[in-house]
């Protein structure tokens, strides 16, 4: 690990150093059970929504255990078909709404937010803790409809089969998603306000950290997008429970239209998945090669961009729908202008690295992780964006591994490195390096052999959602089924180790990484209650590393 | 166990055409992903933190290396765009003379009908360097109907004709999937196609021969009371539907019928489903809105039934309606059967 920087912050941030506050922090100071679940504080609802998206994480990945041993062989063997249908729908029900799309933005973008930008807390922080009541409420529908019989539509919902001809529990599901999808929308709106009114004095627009305005984008997405999932899914129960024809066609509805309405939201969700963990990434490269994230404005321009392309380029999961042909080839065209923005980043990553002074502790693993994934997962989204290939490739398992590479590869990836890189700042004791380092090349490994196998399959036509399938398939399948069990391990790992570290770590300083952003610079590990214990002042740009150590070593004094 | 295949066969002549495109973008995912993973290690091995208080030199950005890394992807996206058009126009245009084939989709199965009459299920059947068009819908909900080893995939929407076509080039069988998920049995919605020589496939139509399905849809016209009105004669009750096929019909715009002034329609299957189902949807011009002409729905044609239908009016030339209370029908009094092969 690298050195423990555990003092002044640079002259760029030029505020007092408070010291380390008599050892009184937001962890310490009220203990009991109430305390935690009435909090107004946002880094206890982070910590909160951890622990619920955690526990989410741990039921899909059971879920996706059933899908992998049942594909290991042809034969449908080990369930019947409608279980098998119905553990695919659990899967991606609760990975999409319940761990990737509010992952990243509700646990570390409220623990870390308002620090970065030198407040005391989210705009309403009462707002943020009905935001994850909310999100409990939602998953308790939705996990009541899992448990009592289980759905078996998809996480995509496509009508008429949901609306009119499935008997499990769609309505169930749909409502514990309605009711989530206002966690999302305000937490987003939660975000905009605080990143407009609450940044401390000089902390311009353009001085923000690069994660900060990854949530901005996001929140505007959530804010935008949710609504229109919500009507469409209320649009779903309307048909499902009054017989009102919108997507039966038998009705006198159009079942095309549902596609256009899910897509409208769900295409956008993808980039509320990728943008934050984009965002963790820039400052993980920052901070691990002390260097300035090339082209800052560039960077923050880019992820504005995606949000506002990614609304309108959702019909790209329609080409085989019997869309018009001129309508799919300019959805085509406008699917490339998310692709550019997307590469920008990663070339901006590379450029930030070069001739920088590179340490690889494992959040810097992790972030590497995320540079390979994402990179695969983003120039395989090519041949789903082109017109010609696209048809081939359309359902197929080609598909389900472009998708695993940026939601898995990347946001999850991603995640972890934000959680390790943070953790210190969480809890104020460091995780044990070598597990942490052992995890990350276990999860990229398993996480390629897993994945890399159903792009092959998938260009040989097998198609996703499958529960039988031809005998030559079979092979590519048993490699799939093998790395998965490799990216269990790497995923159980973290899960004993963070916790023991909570009680038994090395403690760590305020800033053991050497970052330079308001949160490490001028917050305790973990912070007070109050996070500052006097408004920072911001005079400068938020990855400055030349002044760290002359300034450090001349008031340590070590 | 060594011996599984990673590369899909191809047997049309599209298919080469897709396989071009595809390993021009694997060329661009292995350069790019191999230029990425490359600098990421060579960086990691040059500039690794050789000691704990190291600064780096602080760069904040080039603005010629930032256009050029904007303007280099967008060109290439731009090529691989148009590249994907032109292979998509391929995928999307069936040749003039192409043999029209009719697929209905159900939970779970496909049906097939050919112009001759022959019906298979979850099979197709096909001539080497014939080029064959489907035309293809649902009973119920959506599927999506694929072969692999020709590239190409149309959904089956209810409610609506899409299309798709090939021409094979290879004789062998080779896979059908359903690639929408339709419920319970959807992994065993799959079938076969073989493709055959000419000489084969004949022998194959003639043992399976029935009455075309031009012909049958004759008897339906008849039976369901359609020629009562659409008597082919100026002063009938409804349009003359002869030659109607893939012509522009203006439109009926005042009384209440939901079209914009001057708007036309082009008859083509899905326009002629629409008016069989909801004949009130699009008032030809002349004619009274709402429609006088009774709704048909599931009840009274079955989307079988609506194929049949459909592939009479195609084949109905000009004097040909038969007269309204004829009974017996010759096959060869059609002029021209669509049975051909
Ligand atoms: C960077 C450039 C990207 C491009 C050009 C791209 C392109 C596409 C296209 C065209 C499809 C539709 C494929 C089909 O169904 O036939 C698709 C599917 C999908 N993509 Fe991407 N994608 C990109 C990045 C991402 C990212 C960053 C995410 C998520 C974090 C993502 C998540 C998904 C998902 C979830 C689906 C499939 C959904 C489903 O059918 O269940 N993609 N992508
Ligand atoms: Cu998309």
């Amino acid at each position: 690990m690298s050195t423990i920087i555990t003092s002044a912050p640079p002259a760029s941030a030029g505020s007092k150093d408070p010291g380390h506050g008599g050892g009184v922090d937001y962890l310490n100071h009220e203990t009991s059970i109430a305390s935690w679940l009435l909090t107004l504080d946002h880094k206890r609802i982070g910590i909160l929504y951890l622990v619920a998206m955690s526990a989410m994480f741990v039921l899909g990945g059971f879920y996706a255990s059933l899908i992998r041993a049942e594909l290991i062989t042809p034969k449908g063997d080990l369930m019947s078909s409608d279980f098998y249908n119905k553990s695919f729908t659990a899967h991606g029900v609760i990975m999409v709404f319940f761990v990737l799309i509010p992952l990243v933005p509700a646990s570390l973008g409220n623990f870390m937010l308002p620090l970065m930008i030198g407040a005391k807390d989210v705009a309403f922080p009462r707002l943020n803790l009905i935001s994850w009541y909310v999100y409990m409420i939602g998953a308790g529908f939705t996990l009541v409809a899992l448990i009592g019989g289980g759905v078996d539509s998809g996480w995509t919902f496509y009508t008429p089969l949901s609306t009119t001809y499935l008997n499990s529990n769609v309505l169930l599901t749909a409502t514990g998603l309605f009711i989530l999808g206002f966690s999302s929308i305000l937490t987003g709106l939660n975000f905009i306000v605080t990143i407009h009114r609450m940044r401390c004095p000089g902390m311009d627009w353009f001085r923000m950290p690069l994660f900060v305005w990854a949530l901005y984008a996001t929140s505007v997405i959530q804010l935008l997008g949710t609504p229109v999932i919500a009507i469409t899914l209320a649009l779903v129960g309307v048909e499902r429970l009054l017989g009102v024809g919108i997507f039966d066609p038998r009705l006198g509805g159009d079942p095309i239209l549902y596609q256009h309405l899910f897509w409208f939201y769900s295409h956008p969700a993808v980039y509320i998945m990728i943008l934050p963990p984009l965002g963790v990434t820039n400052e993980l490269i920052s901070t691990f090669s002390r260097k300035p994230i090339f082209g800052y404005s560039m960077m923050a321009g880019a992820s504005l961009a995606i949000a506002i392309f990614s609304f309108i380029v959702w019909a790209h999961h329609m080409f085989t729908s019997g869309l018009s042909p001129y309508a799919a080839m300019f959805f085509s065209l406008l699917t490339f202008s998310v692709a550019i923005p997307s590469g920008i980043k990663v070339f901006t990553w590379l450029a930030t690295l070069f001739r920088g002074s590179i340490s690889f502790d494992s959040p810097m693993l992790y972030a590497y992780g995320f540079i390979g994934l994402f990179t695969i997962g983003g120039m395989t989204g090519l041949f789903l964006s082109t017109l010609g290939t696209d048809i081939h490739f359309h359902d197929t398992y080609f598909v389900v591994a472009h998708f695993h590479y940026v939601m898995v590869g990347g946001a999850i990836v991603g995640f972890m490195g934000g959680l390790h890189f943070i953790w210190p700042k969480m809890f104020g004791r460091m995780y044990p390096e070598f597990p942490a380092r052992m995890s990350a090349i276990l999860i990229f490994v398993g996480f390629n052999l897993t994945f890399f196998p159903q792009f092959l399959v998938g260009y040989l036509g097998m198609p996703r959602r499958y529960h039988e399938y031809p005998d030559e398939f079979q092979v590519l399948n048993v490699f799939s089924s093998a790395g998965a069990t490799v990216l269990g391990v790497g995923y159980l790992l973290p899960l004993l180790y963070l916790p023991w570290s909570v009680f038994f770590g090395e403690k760590a300083g305020r800033n053991p990484w050497g970052a330079t952003t308001l949160d490490w610079t001028h917050t305790e590990s973990p912070p007070t209650p109050h996070n500052f214990e006097e408004t920072p002042v911001v005079t400068g740009e938020p990855y400055k590393y030349d002044t760290l150590f002359n300034k450090e070593s001349a008031l340590a004094g070590h | 166990m060594w011996d599984f295949p990673i590369w899909p066969e191809s047997a049309s002549t599209v298919a080469p055409s897709v396989e071009a495109l595809y390993l021009f973008i694997v060329a661009l995912n292995i350069g790019i992903t191999a230029l990425v993973f490359g600098l990421l290690v060579l960086f990691s091995v040059l500039y690794y933190r050789r000691a704990d208080d190291q600064v780096p030199p602080q760069y904040h950005g080039s603005m010629l290396l930032e256009i050029g890394w904007t303007a280099i992807p967008t060109v290439i996206c731009l090529i691989v765009f148009a590249w994907g058009v032109k292979v998509y126009a391929e995928l999307v245009v069936p040749p003039a003379d192409a043999m029209d084939v009719y697929i209905v989709g159900r939970q779970w199965m496909w049906k097939a009908q050919y112009p001759g009459g022959q019906r298979e299920i979850n099979a197709l059947h096909a001539v080497v360097g014939k080029p064959v068009k489907l035309t293809i819908t649902s009973e119920d909900v959506l599927h999506s109907f694929s072969i692999p080893a020709f590239r190409v995939k149309s959904d089956a929407v209810p409610g609506r004709y899409t299309t798709l076509w090939f021409q094979p080039t290879q004789v062998g069988v080779y896979h059908i999937f359903c690639t929408e998920y339709c419920g319970t049995e959807h992994s065993r919605m799959i079938g076969k196609i073989t493709v055959m020589e000419e000489a084969d496939y004949q022998k194959w139509l003639s043992e399976k021969a029935e009455l075309g399905d031009a012909v049958q849809g004759r008897k339906l016209f008849a039976k369901l009371q359609c020629v009562t009105c659409h008597a082919g004669e100026s002063q009938a009750r409804a349009p003359s539907l002869e030659e109607i096929h893939m012509k522009r019909i203006p439109l009926s715009f005042d009384k209440g019928s939901p079209v914009a002034p001057g708007a036309t329609v082009l008859a083509d299957e899905n326009y002629l489903r629409e008016s069989i189902r909801y004949p009130s949807a699009k008032i030809a011009a002349g004619y009274q809105y709402p429609s006088i002409m009774p709704a048909y729905d599931e009840s009274l044609v079955s989307e079988d039934e609506m194929f049949q239908l459909i592939a009479y009016i195609k084949s109905l030339k000009k004097g040909q309606t038969p007269a309204r209370n004829e009974h017996t029908t010759t096959p060869t009094a059609l002029g021209a059967p669509a049975g051909r092969p």
